[in-house]
């Protein structure tokens, strides 16, 4: 039996439309305490307007809310001593120095002068903006600026943090890094929506997903569950270091239990319900003339129950990420 | 406490940020210079009539001075988003706008000095009823706050605050009684002079100067007074329903 502490966010039946756009429909879930929820959608899925609802940023339609037991339903503003928002841009002033922007944020929550300077500092040594902390914000680099908003979000040390895809538009290394500093917060207690497009980054971070599209939600799981039914696939992929006429036919003759496709020239998929064994199958290509170079195990992934579930293609989610400028 | 750190901040980082860069400075003092230098010139009847001109100049001072700050404080930062970090604040609305707005006030005040420290020079300010005279500019500075804080709220593009300002702004200089008195107008403008807040204000302005003010002062406070908490009060509800929406 869940008590309310258990239960960080609770949401039922959150709806909210802009003008024809219907951007979230019938949103239903429960966050708990300590968790990292993961919000995974394309662009224009909901997210942000779904964070906005939660953080008392914008008003729903419809639907009831509650953050950390406190009705926010009508009154949207009621619970923001207890959270902490890393939005999906930076809105911090480009006039102050990150210093100066961190200690205003903290001053918001009524933090003394000296509790404020010491916390700024300390968070920009952990963001590695130390040496950038008398400059101007506006001069700030994407990645710093998006760390910043990070520090600034959890200056006040909230209980529960929202963070608006807070890898995207930033190197590889930045990516990494936030993502440690977010999982250290994870680790720490702290409880954490996260929203993104970034099926590998959900994997690798989230407690549980949501899955959202056109604002429904199509799937709410553990990130175990989800990929349960794919890991009970098999593949395996055979690259050849030389080129063979095609095997296929004879090889699902031979192996009537492995199924066998040839996505690209060179290269054999093998797809079996039980675990494929690598000597046999190897051992009968090289005695037909080929020379097997690589075999690979191939892992199921978030992205395949991503496509399955929704039947958005991978390709496309990643389109979007490059459109947004995003890498990891 | 808590509130009081983050209001003092609030405030303080708009001094920093906006008053007292040069721009606004140069806007909010020269300006009523200028504003007083030319009424006082071409007013030609000679020195006894700067103080028949203070009362007018010193309403429009602060009235310029403060309705543009809000454009800036409150809607250029909403449109670069910086407004939502104060909206996610633990702080009430009402606390956050008055912090938003009091800088405005202030700078309005200082505003109303500028054309009085410079009629000081020129005549004798002697005969003039402090204890009006500055709750007057004080009311005045509110009221105009509040009326730049409506408009800032109203529009979402920095220059169609200040044009929807002017809107309010100029023909307030006709209709308020400042230079030429409300008995002057037509009959049917009549009414609207006293729909306006700076009538109210610049009655209590003459009044303090060289007397004959229409209404009593009490009467003339508590109206400013009213205008004040209403227009400050819609100005929420639009933040409310508008930007919370
Ligand atoms: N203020 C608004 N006015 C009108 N339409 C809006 C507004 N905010 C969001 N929308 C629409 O609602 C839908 C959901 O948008 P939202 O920003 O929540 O998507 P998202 O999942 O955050 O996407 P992204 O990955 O691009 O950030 C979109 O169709 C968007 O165009
Ligand atoms: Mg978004």
């Amino acid at each position: 039996m869940k008590t309310e502490n258990d239960i960080a966010i609770k949401v039922q039946g959150l709806a909210k439309r802009f003008g024809d756009v219907q951007a979230v429909t019938a949103v239903d879930f429960e966050v708990n305490t300590g968790e990292l929820f993961g919000f995974l959608g394309p662009n224009g899925a909901g997210k942000t307007t779904t964070i906005n609802m939660l953080t008392g940023l914008a008003r729903p339609d419809a639907g009831t809310i509650h953050i950390g037991g406190i009705d926010c339903t009508r009154r949207p503003r009621a619970a923001q001593h207890l959270i902490g928002v890393v939005p999906d841009e930076s809105n911090l002033y480009p006039e102050l120095s990150g210093f100066d922007n961190l200690g205003f944020c903290a001053a918001l929550y009524g933090m003394g002068k000296a509790e404020r300077q010491a916390r700024a500092k300390e968070l920009l040594e952990a963001f590695d903006l130390t040496k950038a902390a008398g400059r101007r914000f506006g001069g700030y680099s994407k990645g710093m600026k998006r760390r910043l908003t990070i520090a600034a979000g959890i200056i006040h040390r909230p209980r529960i943090l929202f963070l608006d895809e807070p890898t995207t538009g930033i190197d590889v290394a930045s990516a990494r890094q936030l993502r440690q500093l977010i999982g250290d917060l994870h680790k720490n207690g702290t409880t954490i929506f996260l929203t993104t497009h970034y099926i590998e980054e959900a994997e690798r971070l989230c407690d549980r997903i949501a899955f959202i599209m056109s604002g429904r939600i199509v799937r709410i799981d553990t990130v175990a569950n989800l990929v349960q039914p794919i890991r009970e696939k098999h593949v395996m992929q055979i690259t050849f270091a030389n080129g063979v006429n095609d095997l296929s036919d004879r090889l699902a003759e031979e192996f009537p239990g492995l199924n066998f496709t040839s996505p690209e020239p060179g290269l054999i998929q093998v797809e079996a319900d039980a675990p494929i064994r690598v000597g046999p199958l190897v051992r009968f290509l090289e005695d037909r003339g080929a020379e097997v170079a690589e075999a690979r195990r191939i892992r199921p992934s978030l992205e395949d129950v991503f496509v399955r579930i929704t039947g958005v293609g991978a390709d496309v989610m990643r389109k979007e990420k490059e459109k947004s400028g995003g890498n990891q | 406490m808590k509130h009081w750190i983050a209001f003092w901040n609030i405030l303080t980082k708009d001094f920093r940020t906006y008053y007292l860069k040069p721009p606004n400075i140069s806007w909010g003092l020269i300006f009523p210079l200028a504003w007083t230098g030319m009424f006082f010139i071409r007013s030609g009847r000679g020195m006894e009539s700067i103080s028949s001109i203070l009362p007018g100049v010193t309403a429009l001072s602060i009235l310029f001075g403060t309705t543009s700050l809000l454009a800036v404080t409150v809607t250029f930062e909403k449109k670069n988003r910086s407004f939502e970090r104060l909206l996610l604040a633990p702080i009430p609305l009402e606390l956050l706008m008055l912090a938003k707005t009091s800088g405005a006030i202030l700078f309005g005040v200082v505003n109303a000095f500028v054309p009085v420290l410079m009629a000081a020079f020129l005549v004798d300010l002697g005969h003039v009823n402090w204890l009006v005279f500055i709750p007057a500019v004080v009311l005045i500075s509110v009221a105009s706050t509040f009326l730049g804080l409506f408009i800032a709220v109203a529009v979402s593009e920095v220059f169609e605050a200040q044009t929807f300002s002017n809107f309010f702004r100029f023909p307030m200089i006709f209709l308020c009684g400042l230079f030429f008195p409300i008995s002057a107008l037509p009959v049917f403008l009549k009414p609207l002079a006293y729909a306006l807040p700076l009538t109210y204000g610049a009655d209590m302005l003459h009044g303090a100067i060289h007397g004959g003010n229409i209404m009593s002062v009490p009467l003339n406070l508590a109206i400013l007074a009213a205008f004040c908490a209403g227009l400050f009060m819609v100005s929420l509800r639009n933040i409310r329903r508008r930007w919370i929406a």
